[in-house]
């Protein structure tokens, strides 16, 4: 008796993987628009919507809210977790490790270290740049932290083992320079140091939010450019090379875009952890590794679950904002954890 | 075409392959055997430049060292002996990267239909769906060899490419490789470490001893009693069959003293 084979049909398959992809923008679009409706201030979905629309008859208390608040805060959500998504789906390619995220690499650590610093010397005081004197100081050390762990990698032919260690010692080193800024500092900035540590999207502005998209409006396109050597690279150092591909400078590209935008994503709204590290596992659970669809899907699942992060993060405690680096540690972890329970062989590896 | 002169390479400053002199010709299968630790697969990553090697390489008639790596690619695949690899692709998607010079954002119909040929031909396309990390050693050599297969090369450099596979896989394969080398014209070098399936598909064996090539020639004038004491240390007896091929049927390992 002849068993019937079903043949693959990879048309199909892309069409399952653009359908997701397409699922994934509507998820995301609700859970921003969720994010606009929802806020301490209880208005009405109508007056948000009217609001939006610039109707005339909206008072000027609601446009204010809506327009300066909710609005750059929900961008704000969408942008970071994107940044997040794209950077932790990056880090886990080229460092060939399920368990990097943008936070491996000790950027997060830099950045902590340079905002407690700044806060510290009391820089949004006397430097010209002001209020953006604490994300400045964030992003110069984040970077810092980067070429660190470039030029250590560099005299080992950038070995992800070298890149990854390098990152733990590095995120050691500034977590200790970063408690012994906060042992040395006054009660009052201990407290914003402590209150910039657990994350915020509430220190959204146009200014920021307009940043944070630019730069994910240019890495996202290169990234993709490189889509098919990213998904070849996967299959090893040795297989990439022998199908052409030059690793070295692969990886270096890819770095650099990375480092760059978790540094500016971080930079502004403080450390809000998991949403790199889930954010590429879920795409990639869903979709594989074809990386036109894992960079992308990795990108919408990040802005999904940052925003979904917020608007849980509003509605926890009525009336107050909490902070959404504790939510989304809170519900990525139980998340991550399941994830990990229902693996599929190939996946984590 | 394959041609190295004086080809030598080391790590660090000990050398392991020393003034490797040959040439490998199109539609033929060169075997490179030898015992282990003597530079086989050295040679090969040379051959295929992923490591840099001292003197000259021509592939095709084209110095090697003045080649991109994607242009050395566009006319040689090389596969690895290591069949590891634990990654969320499919087979498909697998042996779709073997085109990848040709790959653009939307893959073309051209380029699904010669992954499905190629997947038919090796047998496999009933894996198709399936994750590479699902697979056994075996079955991921075969999907690595189609990779390697699926961008017709012009050199084809495989580095023990039957060493999981069972036997009757092992005859397959490289009964395949013998049919496409010949048809397709490739220049084919393998290593083997199996010297029946050198001396029975291979047109011209290059014995390697201590990273320098021992002795070149057919089947016939290298599997010989003298060479398997001299390189491989093993007391052996060589027989030829009906069709003029030798076999080894091997007695002991060499007492040294």
């Amino acid at each position: 008796m002849q068993i019937a084979i079903k043949t693959y049909d990879y048309k199909a398959d892309i069409r399952r993987k653009s359908l997701l992809l397409l699922v994934g923008v509507f998820i995301c679009l609700f859970s921003l628009i969720g994010n606009i409706l929802v806020g301490p201030a209880w208005l009405t979905p109508i007056e948000t919507v009217s609001s939006l629309l610039k109707l005339s008859y909206v008072d000027s208390a609601t446009n204010v809210i809506v327009w300066t608040l909710r609005l750059p805060t929900a961008l704000m959500a969408v942008g970071v977790g994107a940044s997040l998504g794209i950077a932790g789906a990056g880090m886990q390619t080229i460092l060939a490790n399920p368990l990097s995220s943008p936070y491996t690499l000790g950027v997060s650590a830099g950045a902590g270290f340079g905002a407690a610093l700044a806060i510290v010397i009391g820089a949004p005081a006397v430097t010209f740049i002001g209020p953006y004197a604490v994300p400045f100081s964030a992003f110069i050390f984040a970077t810092l932290s980067s070429l660190l762990i470039y030029f250590i990698g560099k005299a080992r032919n950038l070995t992800s083992e070298t890149m990854i260690l390098s990152g733990i010692g590095l995120s050691f080193l500034f977590q200790a320079l970063q408690s012994f800024v906060q042992y040395i500092a006054s009660p009052e900035d201990l407290q914003s140091i402590v209150f910039w540590l657990f994350g915020s999207l509430t220190r959204a502005n146009w200014f920021n939010v307009s940043i944070i998209f630019l730069i994910v409006v240019i890495t996202l396109p290169l990234m993709l450019q490189d889509a098919w050597k990213l998904t070849a690279l996967k299959l090893g150092n040795e297989k990439a090379e022998g199908l052409g591909i030059h690793v070295e400078g692969l990886r270096i590209k890819v770095f650099i875009m990375v480092s760059l935008i978790t540094a500016v994503a971080v930079c502004f709204v403080g450390t809000i952890g998991f949403i790199g590290l889930v954010g590429p596992h879920v795409a990639r659970m869903l979709v594989g590794e074809d990386q036109r669809f894992f960079i992308p899907l990795s990108a919408i699942f990040g802005a999904s679950l940052l925003s979904i992060a917020s608007i849980i993060s509003k509605i926890i405690v009525p009336g107050v904002i909490f902070p959404i680096g504790i939510i989304t540690a809170m519900i990525g972890v139980p998340f991550f954890f399941s994830l990990i329970l229902t693996k599929k062989r190939g996946y984590f590896s | 075409m394959i041609e190295t002169k004086n080809l030598s390479f080391g790590y660090n400053s000990q050398k392991v392959l020393k003034n490797i002199n040959f040439i490998a010709y199109p539609g033929k299968i060169t075997s490179i055997i030898g015992s282990n630790g003597t530079g086989k697969s050295t040679l090969l990553k040379n051959i295929s430049g992923l490591l840099k090697s001292e003197g000259e390489i021509f592939l095709d008639g084209k110095n090697m060292h003045t080649m991109r790596r994607n242009e050395i690619a566009k006319i040689l695949s090389y596969l690895s002996q290591s069949t590891s690899c634990s990654v969320a692709l499919n087979v498909f998607e697998v042996v779709l990267l073997g085109r990848l010079n040709k790959l653009s954002y939307k893959v073309a119909e051209e380029e699904i239909n010669r992954v499905m040929e190629v997947l038919k031909q090796l047998n496999i396309e009933h894996l198709a769906s399936r994750n590479i990390g699902e697979l056994s050693g075996g079955q991921r050599q075969l999907v690595f060899i189609a990779q390697a297969l699926v961008k017709k090369p012009k050199i084809l450099i495989l580095d023990e490419p039957t060493s999981s596979l069972d036997l009757y896989y092992q005859l397959e394969i490289l009964k395949l490789l013998k049919e496409l080398t010949i048809t397709n014209q490739f220049t084919t070098l393998v290593t083997l470490h199996q010297l029946e399936l050198a001396a029975r598909f291979a047109d011209k064996i290059i014995v390697l001893k201590e990273g320098e090539v021992f002795k070149k020639g057919t089947p016939n004038e290298i599997i010989t009693t003298k060479m398997l004491r001299e390189v491989y240390r093993v007391h052996a007896n060589v027989i030829t069959n009906e069709e003029n091929i030798p076999y080894v049927m091997p007695y002991s390992a060499y007492q040294y003293g």
